[in-house]
């Protein structure tokens, strides 16, 4: 035989009477609940959590230093060591964001400056926080590593406009990133 | 002020404005403690439920203090001024408990007030009805889920009686003689919301949800209304309020410690009692389409049952019904098996007789000043005391929903269908012959 049927457990009358089994889930879950009430629910320490239970009471103590690294927040533009925009403005994300919330606009860069090899710099990069879902595909599809999923989860805006982030502010939230790409160089 | 007493005494006196008058009152009194229950206890469910998967559940909605900004207060942080003006240092002790409390960021309510926040959410949405409803049936159907469950809690007594001078009030709406029935009828009628919305929805899923709750409820009812039988075997009434002046004179159903209750007939109907007890009990979490048996809206396969086409207020009602459905179901079960209003150990007789020798020694020439007020006023303390014992009994036993809830997964629909037909009907039907026999054998 290829297979082997699974053996049934054949259960005793008081198993199918489920008395018992219900009474010993009421005693655990009314633990859980003595235990979260008096504050000792169990692996309370490793969360150092202040809460009832297991939980973290959010805006007074925050889960940040625990975020792993590879966390979606918001996304950002970075700009390499030198300083250099990383975008070449190709709208790769533009077109691959499902939520469309980005949208770039396309500009020449300066023949004189040093990374005029690259031809193309966005001239608007705008992102709309209000329609980002934190998807990643943007990070994932840069051709360029120019745009990053930051750290960055609590977006609480008190102005609609702030919610639609242009290019400086992503810049400046986005910051430089280490590693060079160096497709653009003199040399290359 | 005479004018208005006379004009009192000649309505009052007259004993069809009198009936009226009382039964307005009780009406609205177990509207709104019912109302407030059903917040209660969506709050106790919320909360349970936060403990129990240890965490806090709601317990951040307050007045937040910032409203007083929008009202024109200037001060950003009133808790610091009222501190100050009260000379507390910023660093004592009563300074930390106030912000520990957050009320330096809101009035805390400790979450209480979330199920209305909740209720306000859920009447400014949007009201949608989607085109291909039968319209009628559809806006129907929440109104025959919400209505029953209140018009059957009608008959539930919340506490004894009073003598007035006018004549006594009997503590429950109506005071019929065929209550339990009268129960049965309704909460039976509230399946046919549930059937309505399933079927008027016009859409699969909300249509078996409602197939399923049908055939559920149908077939508890079956159980449940066998299961009580032995009980009225006991008692030999229909009569609520008679039942629970029984269980409070000579013990309660399953805690026969005083009165007659002590007789060996009694202790020997007490295997009959548990079990008709524990199918009772299971028979109200299926009526209430309480987890394990919320074969009807079981989210998981049926997108949300029968009010999947619902919004806005009218799943509100929906959602209100349940909660209404839970809090009259358990109120059942403690006036049935667990002395209702009673406050048990033989109080009520004490009370009763307590208060007829005060209201005697009141009326009575020689009695002082604090006699005849304590003479007046014996009846409503006896009462009032039995109607905070039936709050406190219900409160209890809500929680025990909530937390059967939050314990037992969900059961197969199958599952559930066979405990029914192939386990409860049976044992329901064997233990009104075990009980016939037992009042019979046994004197
Ligand atoms: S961020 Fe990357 S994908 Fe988007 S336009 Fe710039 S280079 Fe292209
Ligand atoms: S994370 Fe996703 S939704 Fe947000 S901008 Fe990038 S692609 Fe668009």
């Amino acid at each position: 035989m290829s297979y082997t049927p699974i053996k049934r457990p054949k259960f005793s009358l008081a198993d199918r009477i489920y008395i018992v089994a219900i009474a010993k889930g009421l005693c655990r879950t009314f633990k859980h609940l003595v235990l979260a009430l008096t504050r000792r629910s169990r692996h309370r320490e490793d969360f150092n959590s202040k809460g009832i239970g297991l939980c973290m009471p959010f805006p007074e103590q925050r889960w940040d230093e625990r975020l792993p690294e590879y966390y979606r927040g918001a996304p950002t533009l970075v700009r390499g060591e030198d300083s250099r925009e990383r975008c070449v403005s190709c709208q790769l994300c533009e077109f691959i964001c499902p939520a469309r919330a980005i949208t770039v606009t396309p500009g020449e860069v300066d023949p004189a400056s040093p990374c005029a090899k690259q031809e193309k710099a966005p001239k608007e990069f705008t992102i709309d926080m209000f329609r980002c879902i934190y998807c990643g595909m943007c990070e994932e599809v840069c051709p360029e590593q120019a745009i990053f999923m930051s750290q960055e989860y609590l977006i609480t805006l008190t102005d609609r406009d702030k919610g639609i982030r242009d290019k400086e502010t992503l810049y400046k939230l986005g910051g430089v990133r280490k590693g060079l790409v160096n497709k653009w160089n003199d040399h290359k | 002020m005479q004018f208005i007493i006379d004009c009192w005494n000649s309505v009052m006196g007259d004993p069809t404005w009198f009936y009226l008058i009382t039964t307005i009152a009780k009406l609205a009194l177990m509207f709104i403690l019912l109302l407030l229950f059903v917040v209660l206890s969506v709050w106790i469910e919320r909360r349970i439920a936060g403990w129990i998967q240890d965490r806090p559940g709601p317990n951040r909605t307050g007045i937040p203090i910032h409203l007083l900004q929008r009202f024109g207060s200037k001060e950003k942080q009133p808790l610091k001024k009222w501190l100050e003006y009260f000379g507390v240092p910023a660093n004592s002790w009563i300074a930390k408990l106030c912000t520990w409390l957050r009320l330096d960021r809101e009035i805390p309510l400790f979450g209480l007030i979330q199920p209305m926040a909740d209720g306000a959410k859920l009447f400014l949405k949007q009201e949608m009805t989607p085109s291909y409803v039968r319209k009628g049936f559809f806006i129907a159907a929440p109104m025959f889920v919400l209505g029953p469950p209140l018009i059957a809690a009608a008959v539930l007594p919340f506490s004894s009686s009073v003598d007035t001078c006018y004549g006594a009030i009997n503590m429950c709406v109506a005071n019929l003689n065929i209550g339990v029935l009268w129960i049965f009828a309704f909460s039976g009628l509230s399946v046919y919301g549930l059937t309505l919305a399933g079927w008027a929805s016009n859409s699969k899923f909300p249509f078996i949800g409602g197939l399923r709750a049908t055939a559920q409820l149908i077939s508890y009812e079956v159980a449940m209304g066998l299961s009580i039988i032995p009980l009225l075997m006991m008692f030999s009434t229909l009569n609520l309020q008679e039942i629970v002046q029984n269980q409070a004179e000579n013990g309660w159903t399953l805690v026969p410690l005083w009165g007659e209750g002590l007789s060996l007939q009694r202790w020997v109907l007490l295997l009959p009692m548990c079990i008709s007890f524990l199918i009772f009990v299971t028979s109200v979490f299926a009526e209430a389409n309480r987890t394990p048996f919320d074969m009807a809206e079981c989210e998981t396969d049926l997108v949300g049952g029968y009010h999947t086409e619902y919004s806005s207020m009218k799943f509100a009602s929906f959602f209100m019904g349940e909660y209404v459905a839970m809090v009259v179901g358990s109120a059942l079960v403690i006036t049935l098996f667990l002395g209702g209003w009673s406050i048990g150990l033989g109080a009520d007789v004490c009370l009763a007789d307590w208060a007829k020798a005060a209201a005697i020694t009141g009326s009575d020439q020689a009695a002082t000043c604090w006699q005849s007020i304590l003479g007046c006023c014996a009846g409503w303390i006896v009462v009032l005391l039995q109607f905070v014992a039936f709050i406190v009994k219900l409160v209890a036993f809500v929680f025990f929903f909530v937390w059967v809830r939050w314990t037992l997964p969900r059961f197969r629909f199958d599952q559930v269908m066979k405990l029914s037909w192939l386990v409860f009907f049976e044992i329901a039907v064997i233990n009104i012959l075990l009980t016939a026999a037992i009042l019979y054998f046994i004197q």
